[in-house]
């Protein structure tokens, strides 16, 4: 039935789609003159929504908003309940959506991106946000939406890169593997990272670069994406963690790692302690401010120089709940960010990152001389070349806090080696999804 | 004889009938001794018996909190056995126990009879209230700000380094063999107002005559404080080491917020596993057995100490 009424529906999607594709305005606003308040969860700690939220009630004054925030960790636990009750969330931050859409507590937007013209929209910006019927990401419904996609890879300071000679950044793993011998016998610290259990364990970051550059990065998301038989215990990621073994022995990173949060790790790096460390475009406004200048950043390097560059890049996703409210302004609000030239703006200048959106829609400008540039230079190779993946902490919902987490900071302290981590976490895998 | 019988009788029925009335005013006096009892029970069964009673119930359920509840009869027990190092989480809280436990009831009761003895009056109510602020800060707050004093940058490494022991310096709360007993030392910095306090309220109670009849005979400090004070205090001491093991066994808050169980599981504990499994991983019923598990742990810990105090009484 619902089938059918779509099917009718499809001649003039296909024009809405299409004359928005073409460049037109935005789709006419699915709320009038009478007031609207949009019930939204953010999490903490970020501006960006904040900013667009402000944005869009400056240009729709008759829709307000309902903000409720709270930091990553606790919305992980939270969201669920959030979704499920009497006032559920029109647009919450999700942490992950399996579970969640498999619950069905999740609104389909395929409806939405047929009517709004995102399914016009450069293919890999939708299909993280796909679950299939048995619960592998990557294809099927839509249940989320990026309000920016993000990008990481490795930030450098120019003035320490500039003492070990470092003049252009690396272009294999050795030349890094380089930089890094050469930063260690300077005196520099060569990588800063975080390590504590509540920040989530920062080394993830360079084992999945480290994955990324010895390896295929379609492995690593089937596994993300809970493919059948999908294992993260394959012989190029053991190279990969044996590397990062070595990097940890060779006194590569800060000694106080399991103890140190995001945020003072994010803080040393800018007072000058660390030559590299591996971090998100999310950070950039906080890098610019504080080393105006000083912040370089180029995508993790491929082992040969014949390969390409890798990285972890993923949406920021949100979600409607199934029950929402005000589901079709939630998902306007979506499109407006995507497409409104001011909203674009406020992606870069506040998030750092890549609004996505139609193809055609206008690069904003960055300000000269912002780290920016080269997070957006970087991501455009990265998305030639296909190799984005999400992120291996995102696999299942515990993945992080029961395997990642606790066995590199193992690692760290010397009770675990590059295979036991592996097959640690493959274990804890595939205990959660056993349940 | 006819009329001792009636008198007999009579003051039979006098004395049945009082012991009627007696007994009707006993029923009575109960009944309205039931309604002074009535809310504060109302509010303990909402809020303690039932939750409890669901958690048992959840034990035996699959459940994501959210969606349908499935009958699964013992298996979330089997698979509680599963979870990452829970052996090694159950060791580590018995560890706590020294920390949490055993050392500030030892300090406390050296510190109160110390503080009975040279710092009676304003310095010792001053001390009584430094030593029970831990109490009343939030612990989240009071867990952040140690988080701070334990970096590798913060006031305690710094001051080591001042005195020249810099190279002891280190991560207290991301160091493998520091982690536990750093945050065991938290532990103490909390409960041990706690149990001064409780202990010294206790030893207010005991007759000053056997202090100085011990004194007259020629005892010390030392000898008073075995001999006298630690015996009579059984009961205080009792109580205090229910509560603080307890403290131990269940600790999920100083944990959480200092190393949320980390580096690798070297601080684990079985109340961070518990939320882990609830919140992080939707499975219900298996967190609700692990509680279960750690409430049966709890109670064959608490019922010998509780023993020890109750004889004490005879």
């Amino acid at each position: 039935m619902k089938c059918k009424a779509f099917l009718a529906l499809l001649p003039l999607l296909a024009a809405t789609t299409l004359a928005f594709a073409e460049g037109t305005k935005l789709p006419t606003p699915p709320f009038g003159k009478e007031p609207v308040v949009l019930n939204a969860y953010f999490e903490t700690g970020f501006d960006i929504p904040f900013k667009l939220a402000e944005e869009f009630t400056k240009q729709y004054p008759n829709v307000t908003w309902d903000i409720k925030q709270d930091q990553f960790t606790n919305l992980i636990n939270s969201t669920p309940r959030l979704l499920a009750g009497d006032n559920p969330p029109d647009l919450i931050r999700l942490p992950t959506m399996v579970s969640f859409s498999k619950q069905g507590l999740l609104k389909n937007l395929d409806g939405y991106a047929n009517s709004l013209g995102w399914a016009s929209w450069p293919v890999p910006q939708l299909s993280q946000n796909r679950v299939a019927a048995d619960g592998t990401r990557g294809s099927g419904a839509l249940y989320a939406m990026g309000l920016n996609y993000s990008m990481t890879g490795v930030f450098y300071n120019k003035k320490l890169a500039a003492q070990i000679g470092m003049k252009q950044p690396p272009k294999t793993l050795a030349e890094f593997e380089d930089l890094l011998a050469k930063a260690k016998a300077a005196k520099l610290l060569p990588i800063m990272e975080w390590g504590s259990a509540k920040s989530g364990m920062g080394l993830a970051f360079p084992l999945q670069a480290l994955m990324a550059s010895v390896g295929p990065t379609q492995p690593i998301n089937d596994w993300i994406f809970q493919k059948k038989g999908a294992t993260i215990d394959t012989p190029s990621n053991l190279n990969a963690a044996q590397h990062l073994e070595q990097w940890i022995k060779k006194g590569y990173f800060p000694t106080d790692i399991n103890a140190i949060e995001y945020t003072d790790a994010a803080d040393r790096f800018t007072k000058g302690e660390g030559l590299f460390t591996f971090n998100g475009d999310w950070q950039n406004p906080a890098y610019d401010a504080a080393m105006p200048g000083n912040v370089g950043f180029f995508a993790m390097p491929p082992e040969k120089a014949s390969g390409s560059p890798a990285a972890m890049s993923a949406p920021l996703t949100y979600g409607i709940a199934a029950k929402a409210k005000n589901a079709d302004a939630a998902a306007f609000f979506l499109t407006w960010v995507a497409s409104n030239p001011v909203a674009r703006q406020i992606n870069v200048d506040v998030g750092g990152s890549n609004p996505g959106g139609p193809a055609d829609a206008a690069t904003p400008k960055v300000k000269a001389g912002s780290v920016t540039n080269e997070t957006l230079a970087a991501g455009v190779v990265v998305g030639k070349a296909g190799t984005a993946m999400d992120f291996i902490a995102n696999s299942t919902s515990a993945i992080f806090a029961q395997g990642w987490t606790p066995e590199l900071q193992k690692m760290v302290g010397g009770k675990q080696n590059a295979a036991g981590l592996l097959k640690a976490v493959q274990a804890e895998y595939l205990r959660e999804l056993a349940q | 004889m006819t009329s001792m019988t009636i008198n007999t009788g009579a003051r039979a029925a006098a004395a049945a009938s009082r012991r009627t009335s007696h007994k009707r005013r006993v029923r009575r006096e109960g009944f309205v001794g039931w309604l002074f009892v009535l809310p504060a029970f109302l509010m303990y069964a909402t809020f303690e018996l039932l939750p409890l009673l669901m958690s048992i119930q959840y034990s035996f359920l699959r459940w994501d909190g959210i969606g349908p509840m499935t009958w699964v009869g013992l298996k979330n027990y089997a698979t509680v056995l599963e979870v990452p190092s829970l052996f090694g989480t159950i060791i580590n809280a018995f560890k706590l126990v020294v920390f949490f436990s055993f050392v500030p009831v030892a300090l406390g009761l050296i510190v109160a009879s110390v503080m009975r003895r040279v710092a009676a009056g304003r310095l010792g109510s001053l001390s009584r209230t430094v030593l029970f602020l831990p109490q009343i800060i939030p612990l989240v707050a009071a867990g952040i700000i140690w988080g701070w004093l334990l970096a590798m940058p913060g006031l305690f490494n710094q001051v080591l380094r001042l005195v020249g022991l810099g190279g002891a310096a280190r991560a207290w709360l991301g160091d493998f063999d520091w982690a536990l007993p750093a945050v065991g030392i938290i532990g103490i910095w909390v409960l041990l107002g706690f149990c001064t306090v409780l202990l010294e309220t206790g030893m207010s109670k005991i007759d000053p005559s056997l202090y100085e009849s011990a004194r007259i005979d020629g005892s010390g400090w030392l000898r008073e404080f075995f001999s006298i004070t630690v015996p009579l205090l059984r009961q205080e001491i009792g109580v205090c080491l229910t509560v603080t093991v307890i403290a131990a066994l269940s600790a999920f808050d100083i944990v959480y917020v200092t190393t949320a169980g980390g580096p690798g599981y070297a601080t684990a504990v079985p109340g961070i596993q518990i939320y882990i499994l609830a919140f992080t991983e939707q499975r219900i019923g298996t967190a609700s057995a692990l509680a279960v598990l750690l409430m049966a742990l709890v109670i064959i810990v608490i019922l010998p100490i509780q023993r020890l105090s109750r004889e004490d009484r005879v």
